[in-house]
């Protein structure tokens, strides 16, 4: 409960902050206006935070980036990389739904027959422009073939525009050589059911 | 002529002008390091030499090869004489502070007296004010030359603020003028050495608590240091008279602000603590122990652990206290400082009439 002292001098601050009535003393006190008790105890807060700081290095919220890095999130969505079959290609099949879902019109998808009966198209040219790309995820959800992907890659920097336009051969093949864990991934299983019981159609 | 008299002299001027000159990256260093701590964060620890960081302190090296290397520009806009002439005025008052301050008694080599400061002027404590007071031209030119409204704000600024508290730094001094009966530093250090009711180490910080804390406020004032940095106030003036500045000249003027705070830091421990006094161990005594040179570098080894805490307390002071407004500012220096300074003055001047025993 709240805690009020038996005696409230008039000139008193008294400050209700949820349940705890906080009783500051009159801040136009004549030893207030001296201003240096309050000073010490400011260089009193400042010099605990650094000693505490220099004793417990390992407490800092600093992350050194380029050796330690956050960890984030299993659905991070970082760059995309194309899927592929066991033959090699492509799982895309060209059908142009993500780049229809993409709000950002990223995606850039030439079709074209494909000499496997089994399989109706695949694409010759997928261009993503990572310099339009938002991020959202939402080409990854409309694959109908989960052929797109999203990892953790959020490191491209590049001195050149034409280096953020990438090709089918580079989503193919970019994880080849750059170690890097899946962002986010298509849904597994019966989305239908789990937006049913998400209660949002 | 007396060659070996003017080589003792150059060797002084040289030792103390590169002390102080390589006192300026260190104290970079423990203020960027130093606010790093206090506010959670690591500082600078990524420039190396073949991977030896020393603790950040490769970084200042750094900065100075990135000033050194830095396209040397002045605005078209700009008095270009004045604007040039600015940092050397704000250079070198600072620099030549440091001659009357005494680093070590006095010592005796071969039947040589070495006074173990650059110049041992008679005018001493003036010296250093009528030099602190000069810096302020510096400022200001640097800030009308720039023909920028920032710099010209910063300028403005600087010269109110210098001469509200140009006032209360002089006045605050001469109860320990009054005290130890000198304006010679070497004179009032020694004065210092002596004992208060036989326990207490007779320093100005105990003769003069109210002047010490006066002293204190108006050279962090006169050193534009927070949170008296009106003059730069980033926030609101960009950097305020050094905003048009780039290259070594902004490096001058860093230099400038950095030996103000080693000057301050000095004059609080020669004024306030002592100087090179050792507490409860007299020069003399120091002396027949360990021998002349040894004591005179013990002596300057307190002198320079007293020095850095005062300069510590200078980084630390600013981490800690907000700006003031530039009207808090004024009211402050005039209103509450400079009364208390005269009153301090009138104070101690009583107690020295009337009570000519109680103090010594």
């Amino acid at each position: 409960m709240s805690w009020i002292p038996d005696t409230i001098d008039p000139q008193d601050v008294v400050v209700v902050r949820g349940d705890d009535t906080l009783v500051s003393s009159n801040p136009d006190a004549w030893w207030k206006q001296f201003y240096l008790p309050a000073v010490a105890g400011g260089l009193a807060v400042t010099l605990r935070n650094m000693i505490v700081n220099l004793f417990n290095r390992k407490g800092m919220p600093t992350i050194e980036y380029p050796e330690e890095r956050r960890d984030y999130g299993h659905r991070f969505r970082g760059r995309h990389y194309l899927k592929k079959r066991p033959s090699g290609e492509p799982r895309c099949v060209a059908c142009m739904m993500c780049a229809t879902a993409c709000p950002a019109d990223c995606i850039y998808i030439v079709g074209a027959e494909h000499p496997d009966p089994e399989i109706e198209k695949y694409p010759v040219r997928f261009d993503i422009d990572g310099l339009r790309c938002i991020m959202c995820g939402y080409c990854v959800d409309a694959c109908p073939e989960d052929a797109i992907a999203m990892t953790k890659e959020y490191e491209w920097a590049s001195y050149d525009r034409e280096d953020f336009i990438w090709d089918k051969e580079y989503l193919l093949n970019w994880r080849d050589e750059k170690e890097v864990d899946d962002g986010y991934q298509p849904f597994e299983g019966d989305i239908d059911k789990y937006r049913m019981s998400r209660g949002n159609l | 002529m007396d060659w070996t008299g003017a080589a003792i002299s150059i060797l002084k001027a040289f030792v103390v002008f590169f002390m102080v000159l390589n006192l300026v990256p260190v104290l970079v260093w423990a203020e960027r390091r130093g606010s790093a701590f206090i506010q959670h964060r690591l500082g600078p620890n990524r420039v190396n030499i073949f991977g030896i960081t020393l603790f950040g302190l490769v970084q200042p090296l750094a900065d100075v090869v990135k000033f050194m290397f830095k396209e040397e520009y002045v605005p078209a806009h700009a008095n270009r004489a004045f604007y040039l002439l600015a940092p050397v005025m704000l250079l070198v008052p600072a620099t030549m502070t440091f001659a009357v301050i005494p680093l070590a008694d006095t010592l005796v080599l071969g039947g040589r007296t070495i006074h173990m400061q650059v110049a041992n002027l008679n005018i001493g404590i003036l010296y250093v004010f009528a030099l602190g007071s000069l810096s302020v031209y510096g400022i200001v030119m640097a800030g009308w030359a720039s023909n920028n409204k920032f710099a010209f704000l910063g300028g403005i600024r600087s010269s109110a603020q210098m001469i509200s508290y140009e006032l209360a730094l002089g006045l605050s001094v001469v109860g320990i003028l009054m005290i130890y009966g000198a304006v010679q530093l070497g004179e009032i250090v020694n004065g210092q050495g002596e004992l208060l009711f036989g326990v207490i180490p007779k320093w100005g910080v105990v003769t003069q608590p109210l002047a010490f804390v006066l002293f204190t406020i108006a050279v962090f004032a006169e050193a534009n240091r927070l949170p008296f940095d009106l003059p730069e106030a980033e926030n609101e003036l960009v950097v305020g008279y050094h905003t048009e500045y780039s290259a070594m000249k902004f490096a001058l003027f860093f230099m400038a602000e950095y030996m103000a705070m080693v000057t301050g830091a000095m004059l609080i421990v020669t004024l306030f603590f002592g100087g090179w006094q050792i507490p409860w161990v007299s020069s003399e005594a120091l002396r027949a122990a360990v021998g002349p040179i040894p004591a005179a570098l013990l002596q300057l080894g307190s002198f320079s652990a007293k020095m850095v805490f005062f300069l510590w307390f200078f980084i630390w002071v600013r981490w800690t206290l907000p700006r003031f407004r530039y009207d808090q500012l004024m009211d402050f220096g005039w209103k509450i400082v400079l009364p208390l300074a005269l009153a301090n003055v009138f104070v101690t001047a009583l107690v020295l009439y009337f009570g000519q025993g109680l103090l010594s």
